[in-house]
């Protein structure tokens, strides 16, 4: 009960002052929609498919998990600022769950990527991507694991760097592989069978497939469950990694 | 000496106790009447920092021994880095002391550290409040997080903005304040749960002379509503002025405990100087006088070394004009904290 009460008392404040900001959610909707109007028209050439729709069923949900992996990772930047704050200390001299502390925050994130996820899924209904609405759900679910677990890993190295200047390279540098390695940007079916044998070991990418599975219709592809279990074990050990954290004394 | 206590709304009966107990030297000025609020025993922590493939280990506090009592301010004076911060956050569980015992608000810090946090509250020396949302919101939350529901946090909060002299910027954003209306925001978020103390961290630092008096009356009001108030600081007016009892810290240790006046009174004592045109007709007068601890004699002065400089100056009034000396000039000087430090640290605060 504490935990709920708590949890829900920090996700208040944080979402009260992202609504604050409003400015962040629209860059946040900014750059899929450029990839949506810029680069989707190459692909229906270049995956060699016979619509539009097929080609936006392929590439939405690539951005859709792109959006959910970078929006996540970055969200340490914000707790660094709050630990300079003082705010983050004050928090941890009240008898609050330091577990509401982090989960508050990762919801937070997790509600806010899911509102750029409607507006993007809904841009791309004009470009004629169709999608079953119980598919759209568990797909929307897959992309809220996969923020819960990258903001909390966020938070969590944040809270162990507690600078900028080292958290930028730091996600960076981890990011970037684990794009090229999920097949969001280009299915994984055109690549060359070593680079398809070491994406296998990236969770992202299974959880790229799963959702593709969905938005094609296939409820009953493997990957869709492959994929949301994948993604649950990770978000529930990202989490609780992070939580440790914020309960430890830092400094 | 017992106060009455009106805790913001609510009527809290208060026997507290300000002020004295002194060392162990000196006299007991007034009789102790409250509980210790705070009692450690050989607190100790100790920093690891890494400088290229060198580990450095820093004795921050090396065994501190202290006792606050209940409704007194408690000073903790000390040049930067000489761990009243550490000892400070040691004591409000942000950091785990690596030895010693420690009893806060009677609960044990080393054993029950979230009955601790329930009981006191704590003012870091940075401030803490997100930019973009107002004072208001801030104290309903920081309420709220201390587990009180909602309708009586915002009452508390209407209650604590009317006695920090902040409703009338309640709904700005925090970002807008002036820095003496965001330290008054800090405090009241430190006591809007009602802790039985309060720890501040430099409360003042950074804040201009009309400010820092503002501050200086907020926390005395705190203590005449029963909060016990642990400060640090590093001004030597401020320990004298605004604390009952102070500890002077130096290098990780407590190099002495007292109140201030106490404190000042046993280094030294009263100087009186008296300005005279026959400092060696002066002295063969007073140099015999059973008051005077001690006689220099200057070109165009005597000083005097005494007990209490106050009782002095009558008697060395009366002796001279008995003796048919005629005086110039009297002045009286006392002992500051400063010189407490020097007596025990072997350098000026001033210079540290």
């Amino acid at each position: 009960m504490k935990l709920l009460r708590d949890t829900w008392l920090i996700f208040q404040r944080q979402a009260l002052l992202l609504l604050r900001n409003p400015v962040w959610i629209l860059v946040g909707v900014f750059q899929p929609v450029m990839y949506l109007l810029l680069f989707a028209p190459l692909l229906k050439p270049a995956l060699n498919v016979r619509t539009n729709a097929e080609a936006y069923e392929i590439f939405v949900p690539g951005l859709l998990v792109l959006l959910a992996i970078f929006g996540g990772l970055f969200q340490g930047f914000g707790l660094i600022a709050e630990l300079r704050a003082g705010v983050i200390e004050r928090s941890r001299v009240t008898p609050v769950s330091r577990f509401a502390l982090l989960l508050g925050r990762s919801l937070r994130d997790t509600v806010s990527l899911l509102a750029q996820a409607v507006i993007i899924t809904l841009l791309a209904l004009l470009f004629d991507l169709r999608v079953v609405l119980g598919n759209l759900l568990l797909a929307y679910l897959m992309l809220a694991l996969i923020s819960l677990m990258t903001s909390a890993l966020s938070y969590g190295v944040a809270l162990a760097v507690k600078s900028e200047d080292v958290l930028a390279p730091l996600m960076n540098t981890v990011a970037q592989p684990v794009l090229l390695l999920s097949g969001i940007l280009l299915p994984l079916t055109f690549a060359p069978g070593w680079l398809q044998g070491i994406a296998d070991w990236n969770p992202f990418s299974w959880a790229v497939d799963g959702v593709r599975a969905l938005f094609r219709g296939d409820l009953g592809a493997p990957e869709v469950w492959q994929g949301l279990v994948i993604m649950a074990v990770l978000a529930v050990a990202a989490i609780t990694w992070a939580a440790r954290l914020f309960a430890r004394s830092v400094r | 000496m017992r106060r009455w206590g009106l805790f913001v709304g609510s009527l809290r009966l208060t026997a507290a106790v300000s002020a004295c107990r002194c060392t162990a030297a000196g006299p007991r000025a007034r009789p102790r009447v409250g509980a210790e609020m705070i009692e450690t025993r050989g607190l100790r922590k100790s920093f690891t920092s890494r400088q290229g493939k060198e580990k450095k280990t820093v004795e921050a506090v090396r065994g501190v021994d202290l006792t606050v009592d209940e409704g007194e301010i408690f000073g903790f004076l000390g040049p930067n880095g000489a761990g009243k911060t550490t000892t400070l956050r040691m004591l409000a569980t942000l950091i785990e002391p690596d030895g010693g015992t420690a009893v806060v608000a009677g609960a044990d810090l080393r054993k029950n550290p979230s009955e601790v946090r329930r009981r006191i509250g704590y003012v870091a020396q940075g401030g803490a409040t997100w930019d973009d949302s107002t004072a208001r919101e801030e104290l309903i939350l920081q309420a709220r997080l201390y587990g009180i529901s909602r309708a009586d946090a915002q009452a508390r909060t209407a209650r604590v903005l009317e006695a920090f002299n902040l409703a009338a910027y309640a709904d700005r954003k925090c970002k807008t304040y002036s820095g003496g209306q965001r330290r008054r925001v800090d405090i009241a978020l430190g006591i809007i749960h009602e802790p039985k103390v309060v720890f501040l961290d430099e409360p003042t630092t950074g804040l201009d002379p009309q400010s820092r008096a503002h501050m200086w009356d907020e926390i005395r009001r705190l203590r005449a509503e029963g909060i016990t108030v642990f400060i640090t600081t590093h001004y030597l007016d401020e320990a004298d002025a605004l604390c009952d009892r102070i500890s002077i810290m130096d290098n990780g240790e407590i190099v002495a405990s007292g109140t201030p006046e106490a404190l000042k009174r046993e280094i030294s004592g009263d100087v009186v100087r008296v300005g005279v045109d026959s400092p060696a007709r002066a002295a063969e007068v007073l140099g015999s006088a059973d008051f005077v601890n001690k006689l220099e004699t200057h070109d165009d002065s005597v000083r005097l070394y005494v007990d209490e400089g106050a009782a002095a100056i009558p008697l060395v009034l009366r002796a001279l004009d008995a003796a048919s000396v005629p005086l110039g000039t009297i002045e009286l000087h006392r002992p500051t904290l400063d010189d407490v430090f020097l007596t025990k640290t072997g350098r000026s605060l001033r210079e540290s």
